[in-house]
């Protein structure tokens, strides 16, 4: 019998050192950014044929884009062409060479790919599997695992995309964009197609974000996933439209009171649980039934963090593009 | 055996090739895609290693009772997102970079420093 699954991983991680190796060789900036946007679509493929289905979202949106996004307005103040100087190459290339030989005699007593009894998948993820039916009652146990049992860990990086925010912030500032008047002659908005699927694909987008927030207790999905695919509608508005306009929907002022209410939500609810007699970001006491009180802390927890998300990621873009559209006022979009 | 190992193996090329575009590369733009490969790969990694033959997506279903791992899926999730907000913040640093030496080249900003 033909695995097609096996099939789907080989070939589809072949495409990714394909493009991981065109990437290393080119010299045109450019072109790799996009290749890098192909490279996120391919691993998010590849987390899709392993079972991996709120990985592959997460990474179809920041893979494939926000980060390559991030990358051309970057491109757009740092120029686009890398000198071809190359410093102690085949000094790197031994190092690398030897480095990945050493890790390659690691995997060797590695437990074989796909076997359920490897130490990875023999204890506390079968504990998670068997008791969160009947602890947490939701049946994505991924939601389970990121909202609940190991909720201290999702805490700490909603505050370090917070930090994160604040720092991008404090390091480019946000400077408004430019005047209407100012605005260039060619823009987006005039190509017609361009727009007319915009318009068409944007509400669905938000739409799907919601859903995404809301549903991710009973299929793939919650905050994370949805922050960032509400981010990506509202940065295609602001591609297609201007900055100026994007901001005059999404205001600077908000978005970064939002990226602070998010995570102060999400502390409130530990806080609360201590005050409710358990220990911190422990649910159960939230209600007289622990397992309702574990569906009400997760639907809050989830909705902070995807209120951080969201806000944080359209701020940071806001950051880039208000940055080389004051640099490059004529080429603005 | 090699298919046993297949996974592991592309996920070490991947980084290699990541951690040697970091080393040789000067552009510091091409060093963050160098360091992005290389972080992608680990994600890569750690989906692997969460996968069980014949599992599906850990999503509790009635009359399905082998799933794959969902801790690593957890981590990874989270991971990407802090992984895109402090490349954001590397990002940063280079704007900032560019608009105080005038160039993104580690060779100039080396020679502007020693001047």
């Amino acid at each position: 019998m033909i695995d097609f699954a096996l099939i789907v991983d080989v070939v589809v991680l072949a495409l990714l050192l394909v493009t991981a190796l065109a990437i290393a060789r080119m010299k045109d900036l450019f072109a790799i950014v996009m290749l890098s946007g192909i490279y996120g679509l391919l691993s998010a493929a590849f987390f899709v044929s392993l079972d991996a289905v709120d990985v592959a979202f997460t990474e179809a949106a920041v893979g494939a884009g926000i980060s390559p996004l991030l990358f051309l307005s970057v491109l757009k103040l740092t120029g686009r062409y890398e000198n071809s100087s190359h410093s102690h190459a085949l000094f790197a290339l031994l190092l690398v060479v030897v480095t990945g030989l050493m890790l390659v005699v690691g995997t060797l007593d590695m437990p074989a790919f796909g076997d359920p009894g490897s130490p990875a998948s023999s204890h506390v993820a079968v504990r998670y599997l068997e008791e969160s039916a009947r602890e947490i009652d939701i049946p994505n146990v991924v939601t389970s695992v990121l909202a609940s049992y190991r909720g201290y860990d999702t805490f700490g990086e909603a505050v370090v995309i917070f930090t994160a925010a604040v720092g991008v912030l404090s390091l480019l500032g946000l400077l408004s964009g430019p005047r209407e008047g100012r605005e260039s002659p060619v823009r987006m908005a005039d190509h017609l197609v361009l727009r007319l699927i915009s318009e068409m694909l944007i509400p669905l987008i938000l739409l799907f974000a919601l859903y995404v927030q809301f549903h991710g207790e009973y299929g793939p999905g919650g905050g994370f996933q949805a922050g960032v695919i509400f981010a990506a509608a509202i940065i295609l508005y602001s591609m297609l439209f201007g900055l100026h306009a994007a901001q005059s929907v999404a205001r600077p002022a908000v978005l970064r009171a939002l990226a602070a209410i998010g995570v102060l939500v999400y502390g409130s609810v530990g806080v609360v649980s201590m005050l409710s007699g358990g220990t911190f970001l422990d649910y159960s006491v939230l209600s007289d039934d622990p397992v309702s009180g574990q569906h009400l802390g997760i639907i809050v927890i989830e909705l902070g963090v995807g209120v951080t998300v969201a806000s944080t990621m359209i701020l940071i873009f806001f950051a880039f593009t208000s940055r080389s559209d004051a640099a490059h006022p004529e080429s603005s979009r | 055996m090699i298919m046993d190992l297949y996974n592991y193996w592309v996920v070490i090329a991947l980084m290699m090739i990541g951690f040697y575009s970091v080393i040789v590369r000067g552009n510091l733009v091409k060093k963050l895609i160098g360091l992005n490969i290389f972080q992608t790969s680990v994600f890569i990694f750690y989906i692997s290693v969460g996968k069980v033959d014949g599992g599906t997506a850990p999503i509790l279903v009635d009359g399905v009772t082998l799933y794959s791992n969902p801790l690593p899926h957890v981590l990874i999730l989270t991971a990407i997102v802090v992984g895109i907000a402090t490349l954001a913040l590397a990002l940063a640093l280079v704007v900032r970079i560019k608009d105080a030496y005038g160039t993104v080249e580690e060779e100039e900003i080396r020679e502007i420093d020693e001047q």
